[in-house]
């Protein structure tokens, strides 16, 4: 949060991303004082208080009242094969890891060239940091980048985009405040063809998916851009927030539906928000999971890895 | 699935009909459905445990038990104490102490502080307040352009801060130059920060530490999950906060976070956002929350809004024109207009109980130019036209069209529905609200 410098150029040893949501989430336990060691632990017999404990860790985990009652259903299904606490913790992981849908997202194909990304979400989610480090994560990689800027409601949100852009050392097209959005995406498109670019990631307002007004603003900008180029955009990013509730649902819902959203980006799991809606929308809208925010530096934007998110629930 | 509790209760106790008088084990389920709700809501786990404890004895009790309608019951019982919960009544923002006074706002990064410190400089200038906005947010980027940029919007002066001064020290800085200019309120517009960042929470010690202000104010999202709790908890913790303003109350989310926040801190919920323009800040109801998070709709709300829009004097002269059929077209134009002077469509259904859940009304897309392209039409009549619709023949239609800039099928459907209306009031006066069937209502 304080490390605002310019991106280092080659991005810092990690602290590990497992070890990094470990540490966030031990600060959970302290806060709840729930001893999920012990809760685990291979003495512990099943029974209906060990139950209960479980139903408090998956439900305030965000997964859904839902979700958690039909996974200790489940599991108490097969309690026959479980006879202590550690497999029940396999067991759960495994449905879990399935609910999640385990093959991850397929990797950005990137043969489209420029390659368009559409960065959508309700406000405050965090799409512009989210594209300071997708844009500097592609610069590493020697591709081509260029932003736009078609956040022109927020005050000062181009601004905030320029400094990022400057920070990835990308290119960026902006328009004046409160010009029309789908205009500055097709500037930025024919722009991208012109110089080039590989890739092309265009800003939006924050919108609550309520609104039908923006949500038509949304469609047009993805009218406008398929104008240029037929195919685009080859991808349609929605960022969720890991500290939202079951409203998470809704949102993904809403925007899928509005104009069809391609993967998912959850941020700021690296507070106490484990972020378990994700469960739900990935299980219930067959959307991957591609990215997870785990901080303010430029290396904690980082592909999702299933395994390493379940493990990090319990 | 149920998505409003009265009916989900009513489901639970409809089984139990036949099986004569209701046992305490009826009740538990009741009060099962009741924690469900709460769970979908986002209330924390510990938190909804503890409230259907509460509420235990007085659901067993003989108003419950011996009540023709146990659901209704329980659902008034839980409104009550939810209500009760948040805080029985409105608070106020405090604004005692010295001259001049300062607020200061706090929260995690995207919760809403720097728009809701624009907001707040509206509300507090309605209120004969001189505020002054203080940006000491010098991490994020271009955070100071923002409300340097809102500032110039709402003509409310904003301290020249620069990313490269220390947050302490802007604020300090802002107090006494507020002081010398004769501004009496200070809004401090704290970065966004995680609530386990401790060097960042030591930061938010040493601004309280040295402005001492009056009021310090938790800007939460409205659509926050369970871990509202560990975020209140721990801005308290370090702060003693006054109070929470609930950002993003205009979408759909069930807004459980209130009671979570409310209960783990007991510190009031003071305001509320409801939308994106800087004039969308509201006082903080608790009962109407309660409906909210329970699903049963805001009709308090709705109401309020339509007595602020709705001149009584036109109202009595809507009237007794109605009584007398003479319902024109002028007449149907200025209904449209006050209706949207209330708000957006959308927003208005949400707020009619069992609207917002309703399957046909959550796909229905109110367009809003439709109500733009309605108001062309009328506009582009003759006033004669206007008052004697059935002048509009086949040219004037075309006419019409042409003026207002649609098609022909346009001006025809307006005046279809229209003389649906119109037919429809006739009834009414003829006959009491019999005889009008489902399906005739024109929107």
């Amino acid at each position: 949060m304080t490390n605002q410098e310019p991106l280092p150029k080659e991005p810092k040893e990690s602290k590990g991303f497992f070890k990094r949501l470990k540490t966030g989430l031990s600060k959970t336990r302290q806060l709840l004082n729930t001893d999920i060691e012990e809760l685990f632990s291979n003495k512990r017999k099943i029974d209906d208080d060990l139950l209960e404990e479980l139903e408090e860790l998956l439900i305030t985990s965000d997964i859904g009242v839902q979700t958690a009652m039909d996974l200790i259903q489940s599991i108490s299904q097969r309690s026959s094969s479980i006879s202590d606490a550690g497999q029940l913790k396999d067991a759960l992981k495994e449905k879990i890891l399935a609910l999640l849908g385990t093959k991850t997202p397929p990797p950005a194909p990137l043969a489209a060239k420029p390659y368009v990304i559409v960065v959508i979400g309700v406000n405050g989610v965090g799409k512009t940091t989210t594209i300071g480090k997708l844009a500097a994560k592609f610069a590493a990689s020697q591709k081509k980048v260029l932003i736009a800027a078609a956040d022109t409601f927020r005050a000062a949100a181009v601004e905030q985009l320029v400094i990022w852009a400057d920070r990835a050392g990308v290119d960026i097209v902006k328009h004046k405040d409160k010009a029309d959005p789908a205009a500055v995406a097709y500037d930025a498109i024919e722009a991208a063809v012109a110089r080039g670019a590989d890739i092309v990631i265009v800003d939006t307002a924050g919108r609550l998916h309520t609104r039908v007004n923006l949500m038509e603003e949304l469609k047009k900008i993805k009218r406008t851009i398929a104008k240029k180029i037929p195919d685009a955009p080859h991808e349609i990013l929605l960022v969720l927030d890991a500290t939202t509730g079951q409203n998470a649902l809704s949102q993904a819902k809403m925007f899928n539906d509005a104009i069809g959203v391609t993967a998912i980006a959850l941020t700021k799991l690296d507070g106490t928000a484990k972020g378990g809606i994700v469960v739900g929308i990935c299980n219930a809208l067959e959307i991957p999971l591609k990215y997870v925010g785990i901080g303010e530096k430029i290396e904690d934007l980082q592909e999702f890895d299933p395994d390493l998110f379940v493990d990090a629930l319990f | 699935m149920f998505d409003n509790l009265t009916d989900r209760l009513n489901a639970a106790f409809k089984k139990l009909k036949g099986h004569g008088k209701l046992t305490e084990k009826n009740i538990q389920e009741g009060l099962k459905e009741v924690r469900m709700a709460l769970l979908e809501a986002d209330v924390h786990y510990r938190v909804v445990k503890k409230f259907i404890g509460d509420i235990k004895e007085r659901a067993l009790g003989q108003e419950v038990m011996a009540s023709l309608t146990p659901g209704q019951q329980i659902v008034k019982i839980v409104n009550e104490e939810l209500t009760e919960l948040m805080g029985g009544h409105l608070t106020d923002l405090n604004l005692a102490g010295s001259f001049p006074s300062s607020i200061m706002l706090v929260g995690l990064q995207g919760s809403g502080k720097t728009t809701t410190a624009g907001k707040l400089a509206v509300w507090l200038s309605k209120n004969g307040r001189k505020p002054y906005l203080v940006p000491a947010d010098v991490y994020r980027p271009a955070a100071i352009d923002q409300l340097q940029k809102l500032g110039q919007q709402l003509a409310v002066p904003v301290f020249p801060s620069s990313a490269e001064m220390d947050p302490v020290q802007i604020c300090k800085d802002a107090r006494t130059k507020a002081h010398k200019e004769g501004l009496d309120t200070l809004l401090l517009d704290t970065a966004g920060r995680l609530h386990i960042d401790e060097t960042l929470m030591d930061e938010l010690g040493r601004i309280k530490d040295a402005l001492k202000p009056s009021d310090i104010l938790l800007v939460a999202d409205a659509m926050t999950g369970q871990d509202a709790v560990n975020i209140a908890q721990a801005f308290n913790d370090a702060l003693d906060i006054g109070g929470v303003i609930l950002t993003k109350m205009d979408g759909d989310a069930r807004g459980g976070a209130a009671i979570s926040i409310k209960s783990i801190t007991s510190k009031p919920i003071k305001f509320i956002g409801v939308g994106e323009k800087l004039s969308d800040l509201e006082p903080f109801h608790p009962e109407r929350m309660s409906s909210r998070i329970l699903g049963m709709g805001d009709v308090l709300t709705m109401i309020e809004k339509a007595q602020a829009v709705v001149d009584d004097k036109k109202a009595a002269e809507l009237e007794k024109k109605l009584r007398k059929s003479e319902f024109t077209l002028e007449d149907f134009r200025d209904q449209m207009v006050q209706i949207r002077k209330m708000g957006s469509f959308s927003d208005l259904i949400g707020m009619i109980p069992g609207m917002s859940t309703n399957k046909h009304l959550k796909n229905l897309e109110v367009d809003e130019k439709e109500f733009t392209r309605i108001e062309a039409i009328i506009n582009s009549m003759t006033p004669r036209e206007r008052r004697q619709h059935a002048l509009i023949k086949g040219s004037r239609r075309k006419r019409i069209a042409k003026g207002s800039g649609t098609r022909v099928q346009d001006v025809n459907k307006l005046i279809k529905n229209y003389t649906q209306i119109l037919n429809m009031i006739k009834k009414i006066n003829k006959g009491g609200m019999r005889g009008i069937g489902r399906g005739m209502l024109p929107f």
